[in-house]
């Protein structure tokens, strides 16, 4: 089993493509792996409950840990998260990419 | 042994006129030739590079003309070819666009979405372009 | 915690989008723990290391100069490099050429270099790991 961290930079508002990359995280989840999301810039806009973020509150029932960068929610004043997501920091992305886990940026 | 690489190419046709190269699939293939081994997935709109049969003739702007336009499909045979870069291309993205499988330059692999996160295992690394 | 080598690939010129500031936010964690850091630049960030950035006023909020203070990616490498070696940690910051050529940008930070792909592909095999941050 192996372990990923999938940074989500874009918002699904804007972009079409940002689901094609939560079903990645959901693939590899489904296929044994540990796998965290970590959403990030503009990526939090869909972490407010909202109407993509029941999308996001599904996958983090399938088993992915879906994260939000605090810096990036603080900047957009978001303070109330959907279901399933959970602030944190930048340090998320150093520590995985020190433990060696593959660490891919959308 | 260099570490195997999976690059997944999303973005397409961005700067391409001007630097006459898709600068991703360039520096894959820079880096390969320094020993690097590289497989390249492409998919979103990056799946159209696998069209055969694309490319205009060189940008004029008053009596500047440009002599090296880009031919992405050439590129793309020049990979699997040339510098023994496998490229794969994602079924749905092709079928979301309208484009035949037998639209396509020789030698490229057709992979399924879902299919992509089996092949990550394969990989020291996963670089998403 | 042990020492690591990562490798970070950035595309974004400076001032054009969140990714350069995301980049510094995670160069700076790293640079903290004294990790040792190859950073790749390519394309339009082989610009945030030209060292003919200039800072400006801010004339629509009445901010002079000074009152602006306003970042430029040259001081953030220069304070990125600088904390590493606080920290005992080595950074090799690299301009692909061909990039720095077409963009004329061929002044650097003092403390980074002109490189090549054969430099990304050599940090590669020489890193812990490696993070690519595309541009859109």
């Amino acid at each position: 089993m192996a372990q990923y961290l999938l940074i989500e930079s874009r918002d699904p508002f804007e972009s079409n493509d940002v689901h094609y990359y939560y079903d990645l995280a959901k693939g590899l989840a489904e296929a044994g792996n540990q796998v965290t999301l970590f959403l990030a810039q503009n990526g939090v806009l869909s972490a407010r409950p909202c109407m993509h973020s029941t999308s996001l509150s599904a996958l983090s029932k399938s088993g992915v840990t879906v994260l939000a960068d605090d810096f990036s929610l603080k900047e957009r004043g978001i303070a109330k998260l959907a279901e399933g997501i959970a602030a944190a920091p930048i340090d998320v992305v150093v520590d995985h990419l020190a433990a060696g886990n593959k660490v891919l940026w959308h | 042994m260099a570490k195997k690489t999976l690059n997944i190419v999303e973005s397409a046709y961005r700067a391409v006129m001007e630097e006459q190269d898709d600068t991703i699939l360039w520096l894959l293939a820079a880096m390969q030739g320094a020993g690097a081994e590289h497989t390249v997935v492409l998919r979103g709109n990056a799946v159209n590079y696998a069209v055969a049969g694309q490319g205009v003739p060189g940008l004029t702007v008053g009596e500047w003309k440009q002599t090296q336009a880009p031919k992405m499909d050439r590129d793309v045979v020049d990979l699997i070819e040339n510098r023994k870069i496998p490229v794969y291309v994602i079924t749905e993205d092709l079928a979301d666009r309208g484009i035949d499988h037998s639209e396509l330059v020789p030698g490229v692999q057709l992979l399924s979405r879902t299919d992509l996160p089996s092949l990550f295992g394969d990989y020291a690394l996963v670089s998403h372009w | 915690m042990s020492k690591k080598t990562l490798t970070i690939a950035l595309m974004d010129p400076p001032y054009e989008s969140e990714n350069a500031t995301t980049a510094f936010r995670i160069l700076d964690v790293a640079a903290r723990r004294g990790y040792n850091l190859n950073v790749f630049t390519y394309e339009g960030a082989v610009s945030m290391a030209f060292v003919r950035q200039a800072a400006h006023p801010n004339p629509v909020h009445g901010k002079d100069l000074a009152q602006e203070n306003h970042p430029t990616t040259k001081d953030q490498i220069a304070a990125v490099l600088a904390e590493a070696e606080k920290n005992g940690g080595k950074v090799d910051w690299v301009n692909c050429g061909m990039c720095v050529d077409e963009r004329g940008v061929n002044e650097f930070v003092p403390g980074t270099r002109r490189g090549s792909p054969g430099d990304f592909h050599a940090f590669v095999e020489a890193s812990d790991n490696v993070l690519v941050i595309p541009t859109k």
